[in-house]
């Protein structure tokens, strides 16, 4: 399993943009907001938590079709179904390379955003916690996508559509605990709800996701 | 009653002819039904001292309500029936049955958009029922999305099973999500059976009728649909086997 994750996480390197890509896409989203909504500083910060956590999501949603669908295309992904390894293993660690090669980048690099963003000070600590317990969530989440979608011609669009409604729960509570955070309240209830979310969704969607991806084997 | 002789109908041409059989009988009852109780609650019925005759639309609001999340559980159990026991008639009836629930979706959020202009003032508040609504409606989007993107029949059946079990945990979550989320305008359940404070009985008994005209069109739809799925399916076999033989 160790040997699935490090090869994807060469894969993702070497295949250029794979670190890259997702924190470009963030940067661009929070440079274009504020040409949206205008330059003030108190707007700014008053939204700030909500934008962060949508560049995010955006930036996990436009990698979720390279998780699987390379693998699938050259065959490897039959070779792995057929290995000892269990399918929920494999996809597991699939979801993990993607949180290595999208999510933790974006967990890193995000106090520099709030900081483009205006954040006010007491938030960044919340966003930080708030992303780094949510982002895995939407990995795993977005893997289940991936799985539904991988024998699909032009599934990214669908990906979407599928993927999108899922992503509901962990959105409101991330948000709202980073909200919270800047806002100088407690983010106790959220984080905790997040990390139940997250938790949750780590143990028991990934035998979903290898349900789905042994039909779309067959 | 014995409940095995129920998988019976897991038999396509049993269910058919059964079904074909009671077909007319639920058509006129919905008929009936739906023209009692929305012209009985439409006319018969006095208007509301506060919110005068903009109250009626409670008759097409409320069922198409309770029609829309009903419907996704019927899906519930269909798909899991189809992942247990994989009978066809019981994915096909999934199949048939979303984009009714997803018409009954748009016809709670539109008719509750016109009630809510002259009551609340607004078409749309970002109040946790309505905002679930619209997640149950980017659902069934999702859930049709799906059936019709995938060619193979048995795969298609059986992705859009895991997608709506999966879909219904997610479903249930947001739900409570939302309501933490935003505090809301929404007014509470207005027909529990267990509460003290529910609707007059003047509105209560169109309101039944009403709801049982939708219960009954709803079935009566899916009849419809799922035969006609079924008599695809076999047009597709048979002429598959021409072009083999």
């Amino acid at each position: 399993m160790s040997a699935l994750l490090i090869r994807d996480l060469r894969l993702a390197m070497r295949a250029g943009g794979g670190f890259g890509l997702g924190l470009a896409f963030f940067l661009i989203v929070v440079t274009l907001v504020p040409f949206g909504v205008g330059p003030e500083t108190g707007l700014l910060a008053r939204i700030a938590p909500g934008i962060l956590w949508l560049g995010a999501l955006l930036a996990c949603l436009l990698s979720l079709d390279r998780i699987l669908a390379l693998d699938w295309e050259d065959g490897s992904l039959d070779l792995l179904a057929t290995s000892p390894l269990p399918l929920e293993g494999i996809v597991t660690m699939k979801a993990l390379a993607h949180w290595i090669t999208t999510g933790l980048p974006l967990v890193i690099a995000s106090p520099l955003f709030g900081v483009l963003m205006s954040l006010p000070g007491a938030g960044y600590g919340p966003l930080v916690l708030s992303l780094l317990l949510g982002t895995p969530a939407l990995s795993v989440i977005g893997t289940f996508g991936a799985a539904l979608t991988v024998g699909l011609k032009r599934g990214g669009l669908l990906l979407s559509l599928l993927v999108l409604p899922l992503y509901v729960p962990t959105l409101i509570f991330g948000a709202e605990m980073a909200r919270r955070g800047a806002e100088g309240a407690d983010p106790t209830t959220p984080m905790l709800m997040l990390a139940g979310i997250s938790a949750g969704v780590i143990a028991l969607l990934p035998f979903a996701s290898a349900a789905v991806l042994r039909v779309n084997l067959r | 009653m014995n409940l095995n002789a129920l998988w019976e109908y897991a038999n396509p041409l049993k269910f058919m002819r059964t079904t074909e059989r009671a077909l007319p009988y639920f058509a006129v009852a919905a008929v009936v039904c739906l023209v009692t109780g929305l012209v009985w609650g439409f006319f018969f019925t006095p208007d509301d001292f506060r919110q005068g005759s903009t109250v009626k639309i409670f008759y097409i609001h409320v069922p198409s309500a309770m029609m829309a999340i009903n419907i996704w559980v019927m899906m519930l159990i269909t798909s899991l029936v189809w992942i247990v026991r994989r009978h066809h008639v019981s994915a096909l009836a999934a199949r048939a049955a979303a984009p009714i629930g997803a018409v009954m979706t748009v016809i709670a959020l539109a008719t509750g958009a016109i009630w809510g202009q002259p009551m609340w003032g607004t078409w749309w508040a970002w109040d946790p029922r309505l905002t679930s609504f619209l997640i149950l409606f980017l659902f069934y989007l999702g859930y049709i999305a799906l059936w019709e993107a995938i060619e193979d029949d048995d795969t298609a059946a059986d992705l859009t099973a895991v997608l709506c079990l999966v879909g219904s945990v997610f479903a249930i979550l947001s739900r409570y999500a939302v309501n933490f989320w935003n505090q809301g305008l929404h007014q509470g359940a207005s027909l529990s059976l267990d509460k003290q404070e529910n609707v007059a009985d003047v509105f209560w008994y169109p309101a039944l009728v009403s709801i049982a005209g939708f219960v009954l069109l709803f079935i009566a739809l899916v009849i419809i649909r799922t035969n006609t799925e079924i008599r695809a399916r076999r047009m597709r076999a048979l002429l598959a086997r021409e072009r083999l033989g």
